[in-house]
Order: C-alpha cells, then sequence, then structure tokens
C-alpha cells in the first residue's frame, strides 16, 4: 500500500502489477473494494453490444460474465452462475464498466408507501401464479 | 418514463422489485423460495469479511475454513416489465449484517415459523419491525399440520393486531403465492391509509 498511493488514479489501468502479487485476489487486481457502489443484488447488467474496439483483452473470467449478460441479468444471478461471492464479482463488473464493456441499470428506486401502481402490477402478477 | 427509459439491444430492461424471506436456521425459507420461484433456487456464497467478524460472535464457530454465509434466492416473472426476486436471507442472527444490505430497496419480508421453535425466528421478527420494514408472518406446518390458529400464533409471538398471521405450507406453490399477496395487500392498505400525503418518495 505505501508508496502506490503515490500514483495518479489514471494509471490504475494499467500496469497493476502490485496488485497483482496479492494471489487470493489475482481476479481482482488486489483490490477488495469495488470502486462503484452501486452495483447491488438487483442491478442489471447487460454486455454492450457490439464490444468496444481495442483495449486490453477481458481476462477469462471477465470474458465469461460478458457471455453471461449478452443478455440483461441481475448480478445475484450472475454470482450465482460464476459460483463466486458477490463481492468479488461486483469488483469485476466495475472492471467491465470502467471499460464501456457493459451497461448497468441499478434497480427501480421504490417508496413502499406511495408507489400504488406498482404494488398493483406486483399483486397482479402474483395471482397470475 | 419517456426518453430515459434503457433499453437494451433493443428490448426494454424489466423493473426489479424484491421481498425477503426470512426466519430461523431450517424453517423451511428455501423451500417457500423454490415453491414459487420459476427457477430453481440459485445460491451466492459471501466469504464472512472483516467487517462481519467485527460484528458478529464467531466463539461457537470451531471450523477453521473460512465461514461463508450463503443466500438462497428465485425469480419470478410478473410480467415483460416486472421481475420479482425472492431472497431467502440468511437465519443466523450473526449474518445481521447482511440483512441490512438486503433490506435496502426490499418490498417487505415475510418470516416463516416453525410452531415447533417459533423462538427462532423471533430475531426475524425483531430485525422488521425495528426496521419499519413492512411483513407477514407465513406459519409452515410441517407435514401440512397447524395444530395452533393463527390468533393464538399472534398472541404467543405478542405481534400486533395488523400483523397478518398466515398458516401455509411451505412447499405448496399456492399456499406460498397466497403468503406473498397478503404482504402486497398489507403494503396497499398502508399506501391507502397514507393517501396522498407524501408523493416526496
Amino acid at each position: 500500500m505505501p508508496g502506490s498511493s503515490a500514483r495518479p488514479a489514471s494509471e490504475v489501468n494499467g500496469s497493476d502489477a502490485a496488485g497483482r502479487l496479492v494471489r487470493p485476489f489475482t481476479l481482482i487486481g488486489g483490490r477488495t473494494r469495488p470502486s462503484r457502489a452501486d452495483f447491488t443484488l438487483l442491478t442489471l447488467v447487460t454486455a454492450v453490444e457490439p464490444q468496444p474496439d481495442g483495449g486490453k483483452r477481458p481476462q477469462p473470467e471477465h470474458a465469461r460474465i460478458l457471455r453471461l449478460c449478452a443478455r440483461p441479468v441481475v448480478v445475484a444471478e450472475l454470482a450465482a452462475h460464476l459460483d463466486l461471492p458477490v463481492s468479488v464479482v461486483v469488483i469485476m463488473l466495475c472492471d467491465l464498466l470502467e471499460a464501456g464493456r457493459i451497461t448497468a441499470q441499478a434497480p427501480r428506486q421504490i417508496s413502499r408507501t406511495t408507489d400504488m401502481g406498482l404494488l398493483q402490477k406486483v399483486r397482479d402478477g402474483l395471482g397470475r401464479l | 418514463m419517456a426518453g430515459s427509459d434503457p433499453t437494451v439491444n433493443g428490448t426494454p430492461a424489466p423493473d426489479t422489485v424484491k421481498i425477503l424471506i426470512a426466519g430461523g436456521f431450517g424453517v423451511g425459507k428455501t423451500t417457500m423460495v423454490g415453491s414459487v420461484s420459476e427457477i430453481v433456487p440459485l445460491r451466492t456464497e459471501e466469504p464472512l469479511t472483516a467487517a462481519g467478524l467485527g460484528i458478529d460472535d464467531l466463539d461457537g464457530i470451531e471450523e477453521k475454513k473460512a465461514t461463508t454465509v450463503a443466500l438462497d434466492f428465485g425469480r419470478i416473472t410478473l410480467s415483460q416489465e416486472l421481475v420479482l426476486y425472492l431472497f431467502g436471507t440468511p437465519g443466523q442472527q450473526r449474518f445481521w449484517f447482511m440483512w441490512n444490505d438486503l433490506a435496502i430497496g426490499a418490498l417487505g419480508a415475510v418470516v416463516l415459523i416453525d410452531v415447533r421453535r417459533p423462538e427462532s425466528s423471533f430475531a426475524a421478527i425483531d430485525f422488521f419491525e425495528r426496521r419499519d420494514i413492512p411483513f407477514v408472518v407465513g406459519v409452515n406446518g410441517f407435514h401440512g399440520e397447524h395444530p395452533y390458529g393463527p390468533d393464538e400464533i399472534r398472541e404467543s409471538l405478542a405481534l400486533p393486531e395488523h400483523t397478518p398471521v398466515l398458516l401455509c405450507d411451505a412447499r405448496s406453490r399456492e399456499s406460498c403465492r397466497d403468503v406473498l399477496i397478503a404482504l402486497i395487500d398489507r403494503l396497499m392498505a398502508a399506501a391507502a391509509q397514507d393517501g396522498g400525503n407524501a408523493h416526496t418518495a
């Protein structure tokens, strides 16, 4: 940690050598915290089509995520399919978002006390089960 | 709505909502999720982080390997625009730090009760009451047997009168659906009571 903090943020995506030495966190470049807190279990993730040209080739796990989210899929399902902890998946999603390879849509903000229309839709849907 | 509605490869992305299925260990949460889910319940496992260790009393845990919290969940596509996720929340009290994250943005919760050991669900009831998260109580009758009526159970749990208590069978799709509908009805009743006086979200 000491020393690396002096590096400008713009270099973080480049040679992240120090981080990659930390074995358990190889997949996520040594970071343990997402750079974007807005990935929740229900954030909807979709691969950008077509994928942007150039840039680094995605790592195998990143490529797997891109295949899994060719159609919109929520973070919780991605983590289950990848058999990885949500916290690890979120960090990889941050990488993909930064690289412009995915889009992320936060779940709709709900207001329990006022959103009668939404509640009615949920009820109607349950009634059809 | 118009203009800001995100579309993905031409398909509008659906809205997602979630309901928590809570209760003590082995009370039937995952069974309930599986009964109504259109997919086989999925599981994610999260290592207990340092943050979790700080909160939790892990004295009782003797296993040397890393402790994980398993989270089971299912999905119900309610319509083309709306998908409901059901999260079976980890039962043990020491996973409360995870409940906090799960509770954010949830419509409400179902607290499942095993009549043979209702005390195992006290923590869940307490959690939702303290945070003002609306919930209904589902009494999961094992082998479909219900020795007590809803009122007896409400009284023994010291639940307020407005908290619905439903006898259910976690193995039955219809029964679980009815519990979920009871929760939505409770939410709608609360919304109607609030009238239009707070449209500030």
